[in-house]
């Protein structure tokens, strides 16, 4: 399924992709959004990369096997429950702080983790899928 | 009009169900997909629901100012659609696997694992 | 001549496996020693700690006369089996193994007598079961092992689990589950009584190996020889007559506790005595014995009076001490001349004299000579069996017959291989060690002991125990020689009778091999019967239930969701149209018809590109129901999805083969599912308006909107509620995300690439 054009758009939109699942996971809190989203839409982006580059160029560019992603997220998960305990609190209680620049808490710390679990879970088995065929 | 929403989901129900039941194991995933969207309304509509208020707070208040649409089951319809989906992904890979290996996508000819006492037995139905 | 296996020094593993269950089974002897002098008057000693507060049950101990008899034998017999087997089993790469089981089962039979509490009593009842089971399976390389380990556990699991119900009856009517704080007069005329006592004397008579279920004990003899003396002759067998020496103030008294046991005791004792005749292995010989003593015991504690008691308890002791020691000496025989087939031996006297000595002194109590406390034991049976009323002449003549054939039996065991002549050419031996010979050596003594002793052993052993098992203060006084009596002469008459057994062996055996021959049933066949049969009813359900067709698997459960539900609904006429609420918006009709439209063509089309992009429409569709009914983070949601299933479809879907037309069912196939699946769809919209027509409780919604900005620092109720307030649920949900797409990835790269037969349809 190699196409120029598709190839060429491919690369801009994964970059625009990616960046908009950020952005979207980020303000998830506030506004319609998240961690679940966030990490489809970025998965999204890469299925886009595969299917245009091949799952070997998508592996060269991410460096890291999604499943490592996946487990990554697992554990930031895990360790915003964690925290939680650590602070004398139940487990997965959410914590703030007052920033500067607005509150950080594990909660955010969490989503990021949703947001990885997904990511990695899809592009795994979009990459397995591509290199079956 | 929850009524409505009543209908359609009984009108895709029954086309999953009808599809699931279908020898082709590649309808039998259509079937699952369909299955899928049908019970997230379902949820939705359990849950009552209500247009033009999405249960988000405005910037600087405490709580909406006006009755928004209940928030619980957009939640738990939220996770169901991404696990509906690893499912969805899951079933798909073993049918890719089960043809790959058995040669055939007839779910009636599919018995590898719990053969058939009389294998002549059945007409196909 | 290569190095011997046997003179190996012991591994260290198996050293302090050794060292310890001896620790253990010491300990236990001298803390009850040291508590018995407070027994001797008739107390007892609790101790309890809470385990389900709530439910009742608790970690309740009670030391009594009657546990404390048998904390002895099974301490003090333990520890000379496992010193014995640690030199038996020495030789066996898992001798290891074999010590752990042995002392597992050895905590679990000292916990089983000690427990007040009818529960825990049921645990270490089912522990004592499993480790049998392990034991009796040690060599389980032998099919033949395996299968008696098998039948043991299901006979005396399947009683064991009559024997729960009938001790949560007990506990029921006792309320209570301690046995100390029941009030004993109340059960025997409660309604339940018929009931309680069936599922005990169901658990007891399995353990115990009762006709008719004494069948698995002789099997069990496929164990080691050291298990088949601790567990199957004198202690876990005797579990059950514990259990009904415990229960037979609470139940004990009736005529059907009386005749239930006088009966099969009887029976067993009858039935084990005659078949001991007929064997030639010794240590099958012995087995056969000990279901005759079981039955003995039983028949003993039908009668409440304290003559019977003083003869259980008597015969308890006495019978724990020779067999336990027979088997032990049968073992030695063993190990030294590789067989047990009496017909292969004779002659070893000369070259074991001190085996020979155990088994002589072992005999003579099995057989009931005096001065060894078989031969007190014994006149107590007759002088009971004449005083209990109903019918003791049957009664005598079944005793005085079955210690006949014993008396036979002993002789075999005892005289034939040590004096006998022996076999040509002769066997080479193989010297028994002493740890071996210790255990046979010192319990046959004690049997000697015990008899030259009696006061001592009526006072301190069997007092408090028969005050136990009667529920008053009996005072027990024995002695050796009661004058010219009736029992006496009924002793006279078992040698005699006993001596022509012996002498007459071979036209006896084949008479009740011919007798034995023509039963129609025996308790071995009727189990290897009913496990064929279960076999059968499960294949039969199996065929039913799951033919192995997934469409049949999803008919079924639709239809049953028709059923029942549809069922409720329409006994309930719950047939309901919801009014009110707010108007359709002229968008989401629009949204309804697009959705249906794409299910449609998704459900008749014969391709597969159609297909996907129908559903694509149908995806889509739900997604702007959502955004129109205020879920944006959900159509968000469901529009990335959906565009992710084009991806996926597109890379693997189109691998698979083609829908090639319309369809692969039958046209009457498509109708019936067509009018299934109308039935659930009819059946889940009507559950769905009746339900919409109940008022919803909108605490939890609106508690969630109240606090999400409070509680939760977010202004996105949705987002709060998943990564905060329900974030237990949503991180169970990222863990089935990622388990899923592990699972779907290790089925793609892990598997072997399948070989496509032929045929192949790409």
């Amino acid at each position: 399924m190699s196409s120029l054009i598709l190839s060429t758009a491919a690369r801009l939109l994964v970059a625009l992709l990616l960046l908009f699942s950020i952005f979207v996971m980020l303000r998830g809190h506030n506004e319609p959004g998240g961690g679940f989203i966030g990490g489809l839409i970025a998965a999204t982006g890469f299925a886009l990369y595969v299917m245009a580059e091949g799952a070997g160029a998508v592996r060269a560019v991410l460096r890291i096997d999604p499943r490592k992603v996946a487990g990554l997220g697992l554990a930031c998960a895990l360790a915003a429950g964690l925290i939680g305990v650590a602070a004398g609190e139940t487990f997965l209680r959410g914590l703030w702080i007052e920033l500067p620049s607005g509150k950080v808490g594990t909660p955010l710390l969490f989503d990021l983790g949703v947001y990885l679990v997904v990511l990695g879970g899809v592009v795994a088995l979009v990459l397995a899928l591509e290199e079956q065929r | 009009m929850e009524a409505l929403l009543a209908l359609l989901i009984g009108a895709l129900v029954a086309a999953s169900v009808y599809l699931m039941l279908s020898r082709h194991v590649v309808r039998f995933l259509f079937g699952l997909v369909l299955f899928s969207n049908a019970v997230n309304v379902l949820l939705l509509t359990a849950g009552r629901v209500r247009w033009g208020a999405p249960p988000l707070v405005p910037e600087g208040l405490e709580v909406p100012l006006e009755a928004v649409a209940n928030p619980l089951p957009q939640a738990l319809i939220l996770t169901a659609i991404v696990i509906g989906f690893g499912l969805l992904a899951f079933a798909l890979v073993l049918s890719v696997r089960g043809v790959d290996a058995l040669g055939t996508a007839d779910l009636d000819a599919m018995r590898a694992a719990e053969p058939r006492a009389d294998a002549a037995a059945k007409e196909p139905r | 001549m290569a190095a011997d296996p046997h003179d190996a020094p012991a591994s260290r593993a198996a050293r302090l496996s050794t060292g310890v269950g001896i620790a253990l089974a010491l300990a236990a002897v001298v803390a009850v020693g040291r508590a018995q002098a407070g027994l001797l008057s008739g107390s007892s000693r609790l101790v309890a700690w809470t385990w389900f507060p709530d439910l009742g049950p608790s970690l309740a101990f009670h030391l009594d006369g009657l546990s404390a008899l048998f904390v002895l034998l099974i301490g003090g017999i333990g520890a000379l089996v496992l010193l014995y087997s640690s030199r038996y089993l020495h030789a066996h790469p898992d001798v290891v193994r074999g010590q752990i089981f042995l002392t597992l089962f050895m905590l679990s039979m000292l916990g089983l007598v000690l427990a007040d509490d009818v529960i825990l009593l049921f645990v270490f009842w089912e522990l004592t079961t499993i480790t049998s089971y392990l034991l009796i399976g040690f060599e389980n390389e032998k099919p033949g092992a395996r299968r008696a380990a098998l039948q043991a556990l299901l006979v005396t699991c399947s009683g064991g689990l009559a024997l729960l119900v009938g001790l949560l009856l007990l506990a029921h009517v006792g309320g209570s589950f301690r046995i100390s704080e029941w009030d004993v007069g109340v059960f025997t005329a409660h309604p339940f009584y018929p009931a309680i006592l069936i599922l005990v004397l169901l658990g007891a008579f399995t353990k115990s190996a009762q006709i008719p279920f004494h069948f698995w004990l002789p099997n069990a003899m496929a164990a080691p020889t050291p298990v088949s003396a601790y567990l199957h002759s004198a202690t876990m067998v005797k579990a059950g007559v514990y259990l009904l020496a415990r229960l037979q103030p609470t139940l004990g008294g009736t005529d059907a506790w009386f005749y239930t046991l006088t009966v099969v005791g009887a029976a067993t004792a009858l039935w084990g005595s005659l078949q001991a005749l007929r064997q030639t292995d010794l240590k099958l010989a012995l087995a056969q014995t000990t279901v005759m003593g079981l039955g003995i015991l039983v028949l003993f504690l039908g009668s409440n009076s304290a003559l019977a008691a003083k003869a259980a308890v008597t015969f308890l002791i006495v019978h724990a001490l020779y067999k336990s020691a027979l088997f032990l000496v049968v073992g030695i025989i063993d190990h030294a001349s590789g067989t047990r087939d009496v017909t292969l031996l004779g002659g070893l006297g000369r070259a074991m004299p001190r085996t020979a000595l155990a088994a002589g002194v072992a005999a003579l109590s099995m057989a009931g000579l005096p001065p060894l406390l078989g031969f007190i034991g014994k006149e107590l049976a007759y002088e009971s069996a004449l005083a209990l009323a109903g019918w003791p002449f049957l009664l005598v003549t079944v005793l005085v017959l079955s210690n006949a054939l014993v008396f036979a039996v002993a002789l075999l065991v005892a005289y034939q291989p040590f004096w006998g002549p022996p076999p040509d050419p002769p066997r080479t031996l193989h010297p028994a060690p002493f740890a071996m010979l210790l255990g046979p050596l010192l319990i046959a003594g004690l049997g000697l002991a015990f008899g030259l002793a009696p006061s001592f052993t009526g006072h301190v052993l069997i007092e408090p125990a028969v005050s136990a098992v009667r529920g008053l203060p009996s005072p027990v006084s024995l002695s050796l020689w009661h004058g010219w009596n009736a029992p006496l002469a009924l002793s006279l008459v078992t040698i005699v009778l006993g001596l022509g057994i012996y002498r007459l062996r071979a036209p006896l055996v084949a008479a009740t091999g011919a007798i034995a021959a023509r039963l129609p049933w025996t308790g071995d066949r009727a189990y290897d019967a009913t496990l064929v049969g279960l076999q059968t009813l499960a294949r039969i359900q199996t065929a039913v239930l799951q033919g192995g067709s997934l469409r049949g698997y999803l008919a079924t459960s639709f239809a049953t969701i028709v059923v029942a539900i549809g069922g409720v609904l329409a006994v309930h006429r719950a047939f309901a149209w919801p009014t009110g609420g707010e108007s359709v918006p002229p968008t989401a009709w629009a949204v309804a018809v697009l959705i249906l439209a794409g299910t449609a063509v998704a459900s008749v089309t014969g391709s597969r590109l159609a297909a996907i992009a129908a559903l694509g429409v149908v995806g889509v569709g739900v997604s702007l129901l959502f955004l129109i009914f205020s879920a944006p983070d959900v159509a968000m949601t469901q529009l990335m999805v959906e565009t992710l299933f084009v991806v996926i479809a597109s890379v693997a879907l189109l691998r698979l083969p083609a829908l090639r037309g319309p369809e692969l069912r039958s046209r009457a196939g498509r109708t019936r599912d067509a009018a299934l699946g109308l039935a659930v769809g009819s059946v889940v919209a009507t559950l769905l308006l009746a339900v919409l027509t109940v008022p919803l409780d909108p605490m939890l919604g609106d508690w969630f909107v109240r606090q999400s900005v409070v509680e939760g620092h977010g202004r996105n109720v949705v987002n709060v509620i998943l990564v905060d307030f329900r974030a237990l649920d949503t991180l169970g949900e990222i863990t089935v995300v990622a388990v899923a797409a592990m699972a779907a990835y290790a089925l793609l790269k892990l598997a072997p690439p399948a070989t496509r037969p032929k045929g192949d349809r790409r």
